[in-house]
């Protein structure tokens, strides 16, 4: 049948510079590049081309060029050509569209509408290279209040987590990231004095030995979960919803599920891992508030039991019900989420961005006089430590970090996760790809981004005259807003810049 | 002593290595011109053994007894006391192949672009880094020098 889809990009091979070293055909998954020996020619069916610049990367000559195609239909401002792409590519398959990492469309970035303060001549800033500053972070729920007994504090302190930076890597599934990914995201975490999160997909066992800076996911699948596992981690997180899909379960395909995959899930090799919308024993508060006190006496109320949602309209109720049903951490995963697959139509078009769910629910627990219940964490879309300080400053006490992570391990958001072909090795099970990210590079550059950006979260600090993460968080004042109206204001907490 | 060691669990069969090699061993070493504009092209001495998802860069191992040494009829295959390296004097060479035949790694190629010589890794002992080393992405290849041997090992 004949394809109405045009390609989505134009490989741009210059001649001169080829030396005919087949590195393009073996290194694409997609099997783009051909070489036909009896021309000693190098072709490039275009069609297949995703866009990840593996090929161009590998070049050792730098002889490719991928870039957006160029083609156009006529000019249409409701219709644009990706609407129209995914249009055609409904009327051949009759399909639901799937994608992979986060929403990349041109909703409002509130980031960038926020800037932070700095110290002149009223008071001092600090150099961080002269001075201590503390980033160091204690998760888990706080006391009420604090008892002193002849000068010491006399209190039941709960479990409590402490990270040295507020930079946690996200929920990344085994299964759907590579193991060589999953595991250069545990020993990351444990080097760089944070926390990772299993994902849904369990823990495989020869990796729990001396680890513990993990946060094990318990999600409506259940894989892989079982007593071991939870007291195995530091935290154990109930996920309810996702950033990319809420209200959407996850649908791991067979062909992913390895037996290494299947040892690690406790499902049959080969099956479909289906994770179901919701929680089906959690239809109300008094519901998750059993499996919250279920986990806790699992884990000998020990570990700081957290639940994630993903930011929704009513947000901020949801989250005092958490924290009443006995969550000692909250996460929020915003409308710039990811994931490894998700219909396109729910990853574009469902949720609310974090920013403003951040300061709608620690706005609200505040009110409630319940903020310091439950410690907040944040997720979706992350992109520089500038995010995370202003983050903090709305009220977030950390940011899980999932695709920033992912491209420093050499993600290009390509969006190919949902296929199971990923040519950076991350987000695959073929054995082929999954070797091209070697864990100790990986491991290497996802410690070197959480020291640059702490390094630079520091600098912030100082900047502002601040010492200590602690001072910030929460500090409004610390942030003014540019060119944003006055209901996102109100719903921000934040003045406006000059105010 | 100078050692190359191959990591097969994160050799990705790019074959970087061997087209770096090639170009480390033409005679202008620009990459460009060693493909495109040099009539006689180099022999790589790293060769990239591939089955399947398996695959590392083979090249000479400098063992301990070298048997292509003590097989050399002509002298061209010597242990450079120096560098502790096997190395191959193509000036010597008659290209008999019985040090092809006596290597058990498979490690020695045919240079036929001229006279019939073999021709070897010679460890690149001019540069820091052997060129496969330095260009392999995914650090695949590892010098060894003498000191870290045996923690490695």
């Amino acid at each position: 049948m004949l394809t109405h889809l045009l390609p989505e990009f134009k490989i741009i091979r210059d001649d001169e510079r080829c030396i005919r070293c087949e590195v393009c055909v073996r290194q694409c998954g997609f099997d783009v590049h051909s070489y036909d020996a009896e021309e000693d020619m190098l072709y490039a069916d275009e069609n297949k081309c995703v866009g990840c610049q593996r090929c161009a990367v590998m070049c050792p000559t730098n002889a490719l060029t991928i870039k957006p195609h160029d083609y156009e239909y006529r000019p249409n401002a409701n219709w644009s050509k990706e609407h129209i792409r995914d249009l055609n590519k409904q009327a051949e398959t009759g399909g639901v569209i799937l994608t992979g990492s986060g929403n990349d469309k041109p909703y409002r970035i509130y980031w960038d509408h926020l800037v932070l303060n700095a110290s002149q001549v009223t008071n001092p800033s600090i150099d961080p290279l002269r001075e201590p500053m503390e980033l160091r972070t204690y998760l888990g729920r706080k006391p009420d209040k604090v008892e002193f007994d002849n000068n010491q504090v006399k209190v039941d302190m709960p479990a409590q987590v402490m990270i040295e930076t507020p930079i946690i890597f996200s929920a990344l599934s085994y299964g759907a990231i590579s193991y060589q990914a999953w595991k250069a995201l545990l020993e990351a975490a444990d080097e760089g004095g944070t926390l990772c999160n299993t994902g849904e997909g369990g823990w495989p066992h020869e990796l729990r030995p001396g680890k513990t800076r993990v946060i094990a996911q318990c999600a409506s699948g259940r894989f892989g979960v079982d007593l071991d596992y939870l007291n195995s981690a530091s935290i154990v997180e109930i996920k309810i919803g996702q950033g990319a899909k809420p209200g959407i379960g996850g649908h791991l395909p067979g062909e992913k599920v390895s037996a290494d995959v299947s040892r690690t899930r406790m499902i049959p090799e080969g099956t479909d891992a289906i994770s179901p919308a919701p929680q089906h024993d959690i239809y109300s508060i008094e519901d998750l508030s059993m499996l919250i006190y279920a986990l806790k006496e699992a884990t000998h109320y020990e570990k700081p039991i957290s639940v994630k949602i993903s930011a929704v309209h009513n947000a901020p109720a949801i989250a005092s019900g958490m924290v009443r049903a006995g969550a000692d951490i909250i996460a929020l995963d915003g409308l710039r989420g990811g994931t490894g697959a998700a219909p396109k139509i729910i990853r574009d078009n469902v949720g609310i961005p974090i920013e403003l769910a951040l300061a709608a629910v620690d706005q609200r627990l505040r009110n409630e006089g319940i903020r310091n219940q439950a410690s907040i964490l944040v997720a979706g879309g992350f992109r520089n430590s500038g995010d995370i300080t202003k983050a903090i400053a709305l009220g977030a006490d950390a940011v899980y970090v999932g695709t920033a992570a992912l491209v420093a391990m050499g993600c290009t958001l390509c969006q190919k996760c949902y296929t199971g072909i990923c040519n950076w090795g991350i987000c695959t099970q073929d054995p082929y790809l999954s070797k091209r990210l070697n864990p100790e590079i990986a491991k290497r550059r996802l410690v070197n981004l959480i020291r640059g950006w702490s390094l630079e979260i520091k600098e912030m600090l100082g900047g502002m005259g601040i010492n200590a993460l602690e001072s910030l968080r929460g500090n409004r004042l610390h942030l003014r807003a540019i060119g944003l109206d006055q209901w996102e204001l109100d719903v921000l907490g934040v003045r406006g810049a000059g105010d | 002593m100078r050692r190359v060691i191959a990591k097969e669990e994160v050799c990705i069969g790019c074959r970087l290595c061997e087209i770096w090699c090639q170009v480390q061993h033409s005679d202008t070493k620009d990459i460009i011109k060693a493909f495109k504009k040099e009539d006689k092209q180099a022999v790589p001495r790293v060769h990239v053994e591939e089955e399947g998802a398996r695959s590392f860069g083979l090249q000479c191992r400098n063992c301990e007894e070298p048997y292509c040494v003590y097989s050399c009829i002509s002298g061209a295959m010597y242990y450079d006391e120096e560098t502790g390296t096997v190395q191959h004097d193509p000036e010597k060479c008659v290209g008999c192949w019985t040090c092809i035949m006596a290597c058990h790694r498979g490690a020695i190629l045919r240079d036929e672009r001229g006279e019939r010589v073999a021709a070897k890794c010679d460890m690149c002992t001019e540069l820091e880094v052997p060129a496969c080393v330095a260009h392999c992405p995914n650090e695949a290849l590892i010098l060894v020098e003498d000191d870290q041997e045996e923690e490695t090992e």
